[in-house]
């Protein structure tokens, strides 16, 4: 069964996609998959605006506050030994209690532990990231593409990372 | 959502019917959590070209508009806030065309 996009938005947000969403022509990345998902070492990224506050500063929406059609592009890093109490979330289009209550839902760092534990998948990597997904209006992902997503694969990279898995909010 | 994996050239893609915010579902529930990573673990493995975009048969079982206001923010969010008078004026307008039509 086909799912739709739309059904949990509000109409006007709705619109605001349909009306601004402009199709990549960029060749889409692709690799396959050289091992079976039992040796292989996972990346977590999600763009929920998550944040360790005990380290990190939130993202900058206090900018936003002032500037609306402007996101901040950077990232955080955070440890996946990280309590469930330290996790921040700064992101001004979402509803945060949830997140709050369970960061799993956005970012599964006990689910990938468990199937780590299982053997399910080979391992986790250490540290996982977060983006803030609001990047402006209209969007600009420049920053995201010439530095800041370059420098997370990097890492990944550099750490024996083989997949990632991306979780948009 | 699936319209935004395929705007931004995704290589693979697990599309979720959940509301925003919640693409492995509910708080606290692990198992249903659990169920969408390994459905997603699923497409890493069987996707054979880049692009591709699976839809899971998952749902998130409560009611469409109490899921709607949940997600969302107490206060608007501050783009929304500036623009929110000019969507609204466009949706009208839009719909007055069709009317004419």
């Amino acid at each position: 069964m086909t799912i739709d996009s739309f059904k949990y938005l509000p109409r006007i947000i709705s619109y605001y996609y349909k009306t601004t969403a402009i199709k990549s022509t960029k060749e889409i990345p692709w690799q396959t998959i050289k091992k079976p998902l039992s040796e292989c070492r996972f990346g977590l990224v999600t763009s929920g605006g998550l944040f360790d506050r005990t380290i990190d500063p939130p993202f900058d929406v206090e900018r936003e506050k002032v500037e609306p059609t402007w996101g901040d592009p950077t990232y955080r890093k955070i440890s996946n030994d990280i309590k469930q109490q330290n996790m921040g979330v700064s992101h001004l289009h979402i509803n945060p209690v949830d997140i709050i209550s369970d960061f799993n839902i956005l970012l599964p760092i006990h689910r990938f532990v468990e199937l780590e534990n299982e053997n399910i998948i080979g391992s986790l990597s250490r540290f996982s990231y977060s983006f803030m997904g609001y990047q402006g209006f209209p969007p600009n992902t420049a920053s995201w593409e010439e530095r800041y997503a370059t420098e997370v694969a990097e890492a990944f990279i550099k750490d024996g990372v083989d997949c990632v898995l991306l979780t948009p909010s | 959502m699936p319209f935004w994996a395929e705007m931004v050239g995704v290589p693979r893609t697990l599309a979720v019917e959940f509301p925003f915010g919640h693409i492995l579902g509910h708080p606290g529930r692990n198992a249903q959590q659990l169920d969408v990573i390994l459905e997603a673990l699923n497409v890493l493995e069987i996707a054979k070209q880049p692009g591709l975009i699976f839809h899971s048969e998952k749902r998130w079982g409560e009611n469409v508009r109490i899921a709607i206001e949940k997600w969302q923010p107490d206060v608007p969010s501050p783009v929304i806030n500036l623009m929110s008078g000019r969507i609204r004026e466009l949706i009208k307008n839009s719909k007055e065309r069709k009317n004419k039509l």
